[in-house]
């Protein structure tokens, strides 16, 4: 089994520490894997802008560095749809190369693919899961990361209302229309401030920073980590 | 279309955004209809189900939209029905004009119709000297603050008890009261003389069966009731999209129709016209069905956006809308509001001013997944962005930052390049920032190592 490992741009450049931490589960698990260093973005925010040629071109490239490997797994579930949902509205049938079919979110590969339930971290945290738009709507992750979370030792898990509410990124969204951005943002952090979590976890590192963002610059006490950095607390 | 101004979209987001009242009113509405829904849509085991049925029949239809209009024309007119074809607003206008003259009508009553807010009905018959009046009881309100609706199935949907009470005191001349049930009575008395002596009743139509050449109209006041059957002429106003193939299908609509649009198992009345007089004295004496084309047929032709075809008009991705749930449907300029109101502005009425619109959703996909007919709503929007781009409707700075992005990311190693300068201008303590980011939000810091530099580190042990 030839596994590579996606780790989209503002990961690499913005928070390292949650590709190191996917590296450590997967390394856990005597997962062989490959981290093509060829890789940089999966074309996600030109798309997401309508800018569906420069978008295609690194689909392109995207599909060229990972067509040789089983699966790609990726520790984001919004560029794991952009893979599996948006590149066939970009590529033909022998341009996808069934990248589509192989590329996974990090929770969903190791639950539904690894068979692994518990990655046997340890967290000592009251902590709520915001179901990122992508993951949820686009991949049907629902579940998946909240497998892994109850297993995870001494973490209390606690599910903040309307956890499926979109917390307002959206890639060019925030910046083009802000006042409407961090209002979405200003719910989703009171929805779990109120159910009492320190920490608001995704798979979604995005959805974090921009949630983490605001709440920082208002002085907002509850921190964000992606899921990874959990599951990797071994 | 009429008094909007689409170009304001974003002026009209801050003043919503700001406006408490109406932000109380919406969110008072929008709770509650939602909360509604969830409890009478869980009742039936088989709602996917119905939504993939009522899809599929959806899809048909549009797929064979020629032969089911055709066979609908034959259908009616065999029945006794005036079947008239608009290709726009004014077409459809000049054909109510040419028969409400004839009749000599001087007073026109209205039931709910999104088509004829499309083609502003109401301003152009009191504009040619006909008195029309709105008889649903939103529509009517909407209508006495001189408003455009404010959502396709709940048209005051942004106004309180208290601001109905008042506009009915200073409007209508009675006493204020907030009282659901007195301001119903209040409509209710002034409409119905209204209904008895107009000589003109107008309707849109939910459906129109091709098997039989019905029109079907689902309410819950009896208004449309009564616009369709007291006066002696009818005036159907429809899309020609309203189509559907068999008496049967209304099964499926109607479960999902309910739910979806006001949050009811189902509605209160459903009316089936199939001809008109038949020598009994309660129905018009002629029945007119004018199809109306308005840029429909500008959806049809684009393989990807005919999806829009599909809707029923029932609003719920409207309510669903994190977008829509904070601005309101006036904030959108636009006949329809909200999400697909973003899909089908641009696309059947003016391109070039609605494509800020497609922009204004993070794209979170809850108007699909409330959709009853389960349009892909927002990856149209995503692809009207891209036909935007491609019309040349972005900044020129926008287009810049994505050339100057792709050759980077085209190149590792010119990507690497670029973030080793940013970590270098970080270092001499420059922070470039995004102004429309960091007025709110704290701009996240380039890490000291990027991943890459510490796996290289790591696998070169
Ligand atoms: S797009 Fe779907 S949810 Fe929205 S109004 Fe149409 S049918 Fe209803």
């Amino acid at each position: 089994m030839k596994v590579a490992l996606f780790i989209p741009c503002y990961i690499d450049q913005f928070y390292p520490e949650v590709g190191v931490a996917t590296v450590k589960i997967l390394k856990k698990f005597g997962i062989k894997f490959d981290y093509p260093l060829e890789q940089t973005c999966c074309g996600q925010p030109a798309f997401n802008t309508g800018y569906w040629k420069e978008a295609k071109s690194l689909a392109i490239k995207f599909v060229k560095i990972f067509s040789n490997f089983d699966y790609i797994v990726s520790p984001s579930g919004s560029c794991t749809s952009m893979i599996k949902i948006f590149y066939p509205e970009l590529l033909n049938e022998d341009e996808l190369k069934n990248i589509a079919q192989k590329t996974f979110e990090l929770t969903e590969f190791l639950v539904k693919i690894m068979k692994i339930d518990s990655t046997g971290a340890e967290f000592d945290h009251k902590v709520t899961y915001h179901d990122s738009c992508h993951a949820l709507r686009e991949l049907g992750i629902k579940e998946e990361p909240r497998i892994l979370l109850r297993n995870v030792k001494k973490l209390k898990l606690i599910e903040m209302e309307n956890s499926e509410d979109c917390c307002g990124f959206g890639g060019t969204f925030s910046i083009k229309f802000p006042e409407i951005s961090i209002d979405m943002a200003k719910y989703k952090l009171n929805y779990a401030l109120n159910s009492g979590a320190e920490f608001i976890t995704s798979t979604d590192q995005s959805c974090l920073m921009h949630i983490d963002g605001y709440a920082r610059k208002n002085k907002i006490n509850i921190k964000t980590i992606h899921i990874a950095q959990i599951l990797a607390n071994f | 279309m009429r008094n909007h101004d689409l170009t304001k979209f974003k002026e009209n987001v801050l003043w919503a955004l700001t406006n408490q009242t109406l932000r109380k009113n919406l969110n008072r509405a929008i709770t509650h209809t939602l909360s509604k829904r969830i409890e009478v849509v869980s009742e039936l085991t088989n709602w996917e189900e119905l939504r993939e049925k009522a899809h599929n029949i959806r899809k048909h239809t549009i797929e064979n939209l020629a032969y089911y209009l055709e066979n609908f024309e034959k259908k009616a007119t065999e029945n006794g029905i005036k079947i008239l074809w608009a290709k726009d607003a004014a077409e459809a206008r000049s054909y109510v004009i040419d028969i409400a003259r004839r009749i000599n009508a001087k007073l026109c009553v209205k039931s709910k119709s999104m088509v004829t807010e499309e083609i502003g009905l109401r301003e152009f018959l009191e504009e040619k000297g006909i008195e029309t009046v709105e008889t649903d009881l939103g529509e009517f309100i909407v209508q006495l603050a001189n408003e455009m609706p404010s959502h396709i199935t709940a048209p005051a949907m942004h106004k309180s008890r208290d601001e109905i009470g008042k506009l009915f005191a200073e409007k209508l001349g009675v006493d204020f009261t907030n009282e659901p049930e007195n301001l119903t009575k209040i409509a209710r008395r002034f409409l119905r003389e209204k209904f008895l002596n107009a000589d003109l009743g107008i309707s849109g139509a939910n459906f129109l069966v091709a098997e039989t050449g019905s029109i079907v109209i689902v309410e819950n006041e009896g208004n449309a009731g009564l616009s369709t059957t007291l006066p002696k002429v009818h005036i159907v106003i429809a899309g020609i999209e309203k189509v559907i193939p068999r008496l049967v299908d209304l099964t499926i609509f109607f479960k999902i129709l309910g739910r979806s649009a006001t949050a009811q198992r189902f509605t209160s009345y459903v009316s089936i016209i199939n001809a008109p007089r038949n020598k009994k004295p309660d129905s018009p004496e002629e029945i007119y069905v004018i199809l109306v084309d308005n840029g429909r047929t500008n959806l049809l032709r684009s393989e990807k956006l005919k999806q829009a075809l599909y809707c029923i008009k029932c609003g719920a991705c409207m309510l669903a809308c994190p977008i829509y749930q904070r601005v309101g449907g006036h904030a959108y300029g636009s006949i329809y509001p909200g999400p697909i109101g973003s899909v089908l502005t641009p696309v059947q009425f003016a391109f070039d001013e609605a494509l800020i619109l497609p922009f204004a959703s993070s794209l979170c996909g809850k108007c699909h997944e409330i959709c009853p007919v389960k349009i892909e709503i927002h990856h149209l929007l995503l692809w009207l962005r891209h036909k935007a781009v491609e019309q040349d409707f972005s900044p020129w700075i926008e287009k810049l930052i994505f050339k100057l992005w792709l050759i980077g990311m085209k190149n590792h190693k010119l990507y690497e390049f670029g973030a080793k300068i940013l970590r270098y201008i970080r270092k001499i303590g420059i922070k470039p920032e995004l102004k429309n980011w960091s007025k709110w939000r704290t701009f996240p810091e380039i890490a000291p190592k990027s991943f890459r530099e510490i796996w290289r580190r790591q696998e070169s042990k």
